[in-house]
């Protein structure tokens, strides 16, 4: 069974998440969540597109369509492609505003998550959320 | 051998029970002795060493060095003079490429090295390069982890004056056949640095028999404390080497005019060294001397043959690195998942292993593969805890 569409919602991470209490369950939702996200072109695999601070590798390329930020991330690890859907489901398609002001540590508190991660892939998640912020910073000083 | 009969000896193992530690290779535990002997030292003897003002100096400073000779007979060195203290093995190799490269190496001339090293094997030689015009070549590795033997043999008709070459595979457990490398590399004029890291735990060190000229290894993977390793070197070279780090400890007489040095060994350990380490590394020595060398081997060798055929029957997995002499290590693959996912699935499991490179990108690189999922074990590991891995990672597959 796959638990999530392509591209999951917030409020179906928060409610499943909160559904179930073992560490596989988490596991197996993340997997399948980032299963379904869907794959970076190879053309867009490249160096300058890696986020630094991650284990694994990790390609963001962004986009603003009018004043929305439009995210493509991917990686090489699934339980990494997990995370990433939850970083998408909290500020694909925002404003640098709304992403700015997004309580993103409260999401990681609410869901347990880095309770779940090791540190090196809390410091991961971390690396993404601090890349998503910079490119939100530099639109929204002007 | 459902148990281990060294467990009792290390009490993380005790406090963590619940934990199946694989990660042995990037650090060993620490057993009771080597424990006690840190605290004692502190306790009881503490005090600068070679500064010999006082009893309690002169009492650190023997014991300190009575560690050096602990080391040097363990190796087979032929004196303590040829032992020196280091924070481990990096700090050994950069020592050597520091000192030593500069009169060895000049414009054009080669380093080799392999394709299996560890980052810490091959970066301080690129540095050295970078620095005289020397230039760094690299033994290629066969599928199997093993060395290439005919390149090792092309490569060495380029005449390298350096070869440094590990004794032990980190990421694949091969173990090189040392006794004939060595002797090639110096039939063709080379020095012949070697990369003990992953083999002194595991196998009695003759550095006279190996005839390298030096030797490097770290103190924390021989069951010692993190902070201390060894570089051996051949004493005629060590004598001809100009200083590394410079200060207190080193000198003999200091003008502003100019310094006349210490005599080997302290002329390569400025300033106050690690006194609790080394001390500390010796009882892990004693430790280890202590013990049956013959039983540890067939335990060690146990493990790995129980790993082997255990992890070969998990469908999907694949084992990287399949030479035929092997230290106590298992890297392995799954043809459809990323070695990270693998390895966070096993933690979340209580199975400490380690994912990724290994620090041997190259290597990766010449396998064609993004890393592995490694399990390390050592003499307090036990079938049992072989069986938890395999069941971990059979959940993990399903989860993948
Ligand atoms: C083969 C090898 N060489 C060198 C090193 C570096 O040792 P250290 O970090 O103790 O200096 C290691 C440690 O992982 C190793 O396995």
């Amino acid at each position: 069974m796959t638990l999530a569409a392509s591209a999951t919602s917030l409020d179906d991470i928060r409610s499943t998440f909160g559904f179930f209490d073992s560490w596989q369950d988490k596991y197996a939702f993340l997997i399948d969540i980032g299963k379904a996200l869907a794959p970076l072109p190879a053309a867009y695999r490249v160096d300058d597109n890696l986020v630094r601070g991650c284990q694994s590798q990790v390609w963001l390329v962004p986009r603003f369509d009018g004043d929305r930020l439009k995210l493509a991330i991917d990686s090489d690890a699934h339980i990494v492609r997990g995370l990433i859907a939850i970083v998408l489901a909290a500020y694909d398609n925002r404003s640098p505003r709304q992403i700015l002001d997004f309580d993103i540590e409260g999401l990681f508190d609410e869901l347990d998550l880095m309770g779940h991660l090791s540190p090196t892939r809390g410091n991961g998640l971390r690396a993404m959320v601090g890349k998503v912020h910079s490119i939100a910073r530099e639109h929204t000083d002007s | 051998m459902k148990d281990s009969s060294w467990r009792g000896d290390f009490p993380l193992l005790r406090n963590r029970a619940d934990l199946v530690y694989l990660d042995n290779a990037a650090t060993t535990q620490k057993p009771t002795v080597v424990l006690d002997a840190l605290a004692r030292y502190y306790g009881c003897t503490n005090a600068n060493v070679h500064r010999g003002a006082h009893r309690l100096s002169d009492e650190a400073t023997a014991a300190f060095e009575a560690a050096r000779e602990t080391l040097a007979r363990r190796i087979n060195a032929r004196s303590s003079r040829e032992v020196l203290w280091t924070r481990g093995t990096t700090e050994a190799i950069n020592l050597v490429a520091g000192s030593y490269g500069p009169l060895a190496v000049g414009d054009g001339d080669r380093i080799l090295i392999t394709e299996m090293e560890h980052h810490s094997n091959i970066v301080p030689w690129q540095q050295l390069c970078q620095r005289t015009g020397a230039v760094l070549r690299a033994v290629r590795v066969l599928p199997s982890g093993e060395l290439d033997r005919d390149d090792f043999d092309a490569r060495l008709e380029e005449q390298p004056r350096i070869v440094s070459i590990s004794h032990v595979s980190n990421a694949l457990g091969t173990v090189n056949d040392l006794p004939t490398l060595i002797g090639r590399a110096k039939s063709a004029g080379a020095v012949v640095v070697v990369d003990g890291a992953q083999a002194v735990a595991h196998f009695d060190i003759d550095v006279a028999a190996l005839d390298c000229d030096f030797y490097a290894f770290s103190g924390h993977k021989m069951y010692g404390p993190t902070g201390i390793g060894v570089l051996y070197g051949r004493e005629e070279l060590l004598d001809a080497m100009p200083p590394w780090q410079c200060g207190g400890e080193m000198i003999e007489r200091v003008r502003i005019e100019e310094t006349t040095f210490a005599p080997l060994p302290f002329k390569f350990e400025a300033g106050t060294p690690d006194i609790s380490g080394a001390i500390a590394l010796a009882a892990a020595v004693d430790y280890l001397d202590r013990q049956d060398g013959n039983a540890v081997a067939t335990h060690e060798a146990g493990l790995l043959a129980y790993a082997t055929s255990s992890l070969n029957q998990v469908e999907g997995l694949r084992i990287v690195g399949t030479a035929s002499a092997k230290g106590p290590v298992v890297s392995f693959l799954f043809e459809d998942a990323h070695p990270h996912d693998v390895g966070t699935l096993l933690d979340q499991q209580g199975v400490a292993v380690r994912t990724g490179h290994h620090c041997a990108m190259p290597l990766m690189d010449a396998l064609g593969i993004p890393g592995t999922v490694r399990a390390s074990f050592s003499l307090y590991n036990c079938l049992e805890d072989v069986d938890k891995l395999c069941q971990a990672v059979r959940t993990a597959k399903s989860m993948l």
